[in-house]
């Protein structure tokens, strides 16, 4: 394969996977301000800087307020992490790899772009959000599908798994770091339950509520949250599930044969330093010295996947 | 009714519906006209899903553009076609030929056939190629031979299209959203099929491999990028044959081999289809600030390390200057008299011709020797005085620039109007690949229609439309 087409795969599935994480992010911080009585505003910054937008978006406009946050985040073309700008993005770069796609994933990702420029041509009111951000979700949920279902499990496959978990992976890892304050033990005086609002909302934006809950109950608190979203492996969005996928792909390029490569050397060992612990570990490290080491890490390792794979030169 | 000096290829002359139309027609009676109204808004669909679209240049707002589909095919018979095709390959062999002597001996312009100063002043000639010979002596790979009807046998090419000929995934998506469409068509009627032409074009790339290519031969495309106007044709036909898609920075001359960055390091390829004209294919040896091409592959190319296809230098067949020799030129080469017919030509370049032209400008079209596209053309029957008397002036200054011919009574084929079946001028780009294994011409091709009612202008960059193409079994 070439490298300019393993580069287009791992940002068209990048792209892809970070407009349905800003998707959710407005979802989420959508429901929360319906949902409290006060300091409405203070959690649009929040969810601006979990997206990785807040610098950018201080400096294109004046205060957070809703409408203009939700509006940054949903179509602006100023924001690259936009909704709006990832599918487009996608597109471009399935555009370029077009060849190495199946006709139903191409026709997928087109049909999310039409549908996403139709959805989002003008602001979109309160009263249409939720219907809105379905929408998005949905077909961005279809390109996934069709690339599950129907893509030979071969290289191309690999590259866009490898974009799918590194961006994931970095995506619960920026929650993480902007809210891990809320998951200290030292903090837990504030409630005791799920129905603390700090700890649904960082459930609820990595699609997490339900398995939680599943799995803990009502009674859990930030420990188990933390256990659930950095190192169970059974969580599709946890820290430990990503690195173990990226492991994976990585593995399966080298097809066994050949020395191991940078990239797959640094994700070995991001497991085995820093997802293999108990979570006691983790606190005593510090929670948040934790996150962003790992945060560094997935940067250092993407930039080691283009360089392994020749995706410029 | 249809104008009686115009000829229908439904309809005739006279109202009657032609043979290959029968089924088709019946079929069509029996039709709801909106339910196939709703056919036409769901073949838009069709087209906007798979995402065949056209950039248009100097255009920055709608950067992609589908090319409207009308949902009436066009109709040949079987024995219209075997004529026609026997004409088209006695035209793509005399072609070859041509390039090869011109680029060797040139003896037709020693038996004094064509004129020295149409190959030595021609912009198209490229002096790299004197003497080169390409991989099994093929120069045009791929060739799109356009052709306008104006009788019930009345064929005439209007252009050879021996550089890049672009359209053939028009033509293979129009059959796919036809049979998508309208299944019961095809079962009704038996249609010569199209869509073996990706395989074809991969076999007979293949077999255009240079001699010393031991495997299975590495096929790839080079495109000048996401942002030229068929893009998508490049993704398609590199999806189609299974074979990488190719940029210039892709690519590297290595160990004498033409290679492409993979994710495991360089790989040589044997044959490169390329969508990239001439003058960007090599910064080294032809225009430096080309970013679009590979340094060095006319090196690799003239040691026979790697097959470009179509060869450069093919342009010299197809620039409309040369176009009026090529009755000459199929008969020196085939020595047979040329099967298909030639559009009259007056060449501005000479005296006679200029004057003639000059004289008569209302009542013919003039074309840039090197136009494409229908850019730069007058059509002066439906031309202002005004358009007239600046075209004038640009034909004093540039003669050598142009040529012209009489306005010929194209043919027309009914589009699905709001009126229901209107007629309106076609023409058709069939395509043909060439090989030391033979020469294959795909039954059917690219219609494109003038969507305006009179408009004699096809191009799909000035509002024209395409049709599938039907060649039946008889």
């Amino acid at each position: 394969m070439l490298g300019k087409t393993a580069n287009g795969l791992f940002w068209m599935y990048r792209y892809l996977e970070r407009a349905e994480n800003t998707a959710r992010l407005i979802e989420t911080g959508q429901r929360i301000a319906l949902t409290r009585l006060e300091d409405r505003d203070e959690e649009w910054s929040s969810v601006l800087q979990s997206g990785g937008v807040l610098n950018a978006y201080t400096q294109a406009n004046e205060a957070v307020a809703k409408d203009t946050a939700i509006d940054w985040m949903l179509r602006s073309k100023a924001n690259p992490s936009s909704v709006l700008s990832c599918i487009e993005t996608t597109r471009q770069n399935a555009r370029l790899v077009r060849a190495a796609l199946t006709g139903e994933v191409w026709e997928a990702i087109n049909a999310a772009y039409m549908d996403a420029r139709n959805l989002l041509s003008r602001r979109v009111g309160e009263r249409d959000l939720p219907n809105v951000l379905r929408s998005l979700r949905q077909s961005t949920a279809l390109v996934r599908g069709m690339t599950h279902g129907t893509m030979m499990r071969n290289e191309v496959y690999d590259f866009a798994r490898i974009g799918t978990f590194l961006e994931r992976g970095d995506n619960t890892a920026r929650i993480l770091d902007v809210k891990y304050y809320v998951l200290l033990p030292s903090a837990g005086s504030v409630g005791s339950s799920i129905d603390n609002v700090q700890w649904e909302t960082i459930l609820r934006s990595l699609s997490a509520r339900g398995g939680f809950r599943m799995e803990y109950g009502h009674g859990a608190g930030p420990r188990e949250i933390t256990q659930y979203l950095i190192l169970d492996k059974r969580m599709p969005r946890s820290l430990a599930f990503c690195a173990s996928k990226l492991c994976d792909n990585l593995r399966y390029l080298h097809g066994g044969t050949r020395k191991q490569m940078p990239s797959l050397q640094q994700v070995s060992q991001l497991e085995r330093k820093y997802l293999k612990h108990d979570v006691q570990a983790i606190f005593d490290y510090g929670l948040h010295e934790f996150v962003q080491e790992i945060l560094d890490q997935l940067s250092e390792i993407s930039k080691q996947i283009e360089i392994d794979f020749r995706f410029y030169e | 009714m249809t104008n009686s000096s115009t000829f229908d290829e439904m309809l005739g002359h006279d109202d009657s519906v032609r043979t290959p139309y029968k089924r088709f027609n019946e079929w069509f009676c029996g039709e709801d006209a909106a339910r196939l109204r709703s056919k036409q808004r769901e073949a838009d669909t069709l087209f906007r899903l798979t995402g065949i679209t056209f950039n248009v240049y100097g255009r920055s707002e709608a950067e992609e553009r589908l090319i409207p589909f009308d949902i009436i095919p066009r109709i040949i018979s079987g024995s219209e076609w075997y004529r026609l095709s026997r004409g088209i390959d006695q035209r793509v062999r005399a072609i070859n030929a041509f390039i090869h002597d011109i680029y060797h001996k040139q003896e037709i312009v020693k038996a004094g056939r064509v004129p020295v100063e149409m190959i030595s002043r021609n912009e198209a000639f490229l002096p790299e190629m004197i003497g080169v010979n390409p991989p099994g002596g093929i120069y045009t790979h791929i060739v799109g031979i356009d052709l306008v009807r104006t009788g019930p046998g009345d064929f005439y090419v209007l252009e050879d299209n021996a550089r890049t000929p672009s359209g053939v995934s028009y033509m293979l998506e129009n059959r796919e959203t036809m049979l998508q469409m309208f299944p019961e068509l095809f079962s009704q009627n038996r249609v010569q099929p199209v869509q073996n032409y990706p395989v074809n074009l991969r076999r007979s790339l293949a077999a255009s491999a240079p001699d010393q290519t031991q495997n299975e031969p590495v096929v790839a495309v080079l495109t000048p990028g996401i942002f030229n106007s068929a893009y998508f044709e490049h993704a398609f036909l590199a999806d189609q044959m299974g074979v990488e898609l190719v940029e210039g920075h892709d690519l590297k001359v290595e160990n004498g081999r033409v290679a492409m960055r993979t994710t495991r390091g360089y790989k040589p390829i044997d044959v490169l289809y390329r969508r990239v004209d001439d003058e960007f294919l090599d910064p080294l040896n032809f225009n430096p600030e080309s970013q679009l091409g590979v340094p060095g592959i006319m090196d690799v190319y003239r040691a026979g390390g790697v097959t470009i296809a179509n060869a450069p230098g093919t342009g010299i067949a197809d620039d409309k200057a040369i176009y009026s020799y090529m009755p000459e030129i199929v008969e020196f080469y085939t020595g047979e008299r040329p099967l298909l017919k030639n559009v009259p030509t007056y060449r501005c370049s000479e005296a006679d011709g200029l004057q003639y032209v000059l004289d008569n400008l209302a009542e013919l079209v003039v074309k840039e020797v090197h136009g494409s596209g229908g850019y730069g053309m007058l059509i002066g029957p439906t031309s202002s005085k005004k358009e007239l008397e600046t075209f004038r002036a640009k034909l004093k200054a540039r003669p050598g620039n142009y040529i012209a011919q009489p306005t010929l009574s194209l043919s027309t084929v009914p589009i699905f109007s709001r009126a229901g079946l209107a007629p309106r001028h076609v023409d058709l780009r069939p395509f043909v690949l060439v090989s030391p294994a033979g020469v294959k011409v795909t039954p059917g091709g690219l219609t494109r229609v003038a969507l305006k009612k009179g408009s004699l202008v096809v191009n799909s960059s000035q509002g024209g439309g395409t049709k599938d193409t039907w060649v039946l079994e008889d």
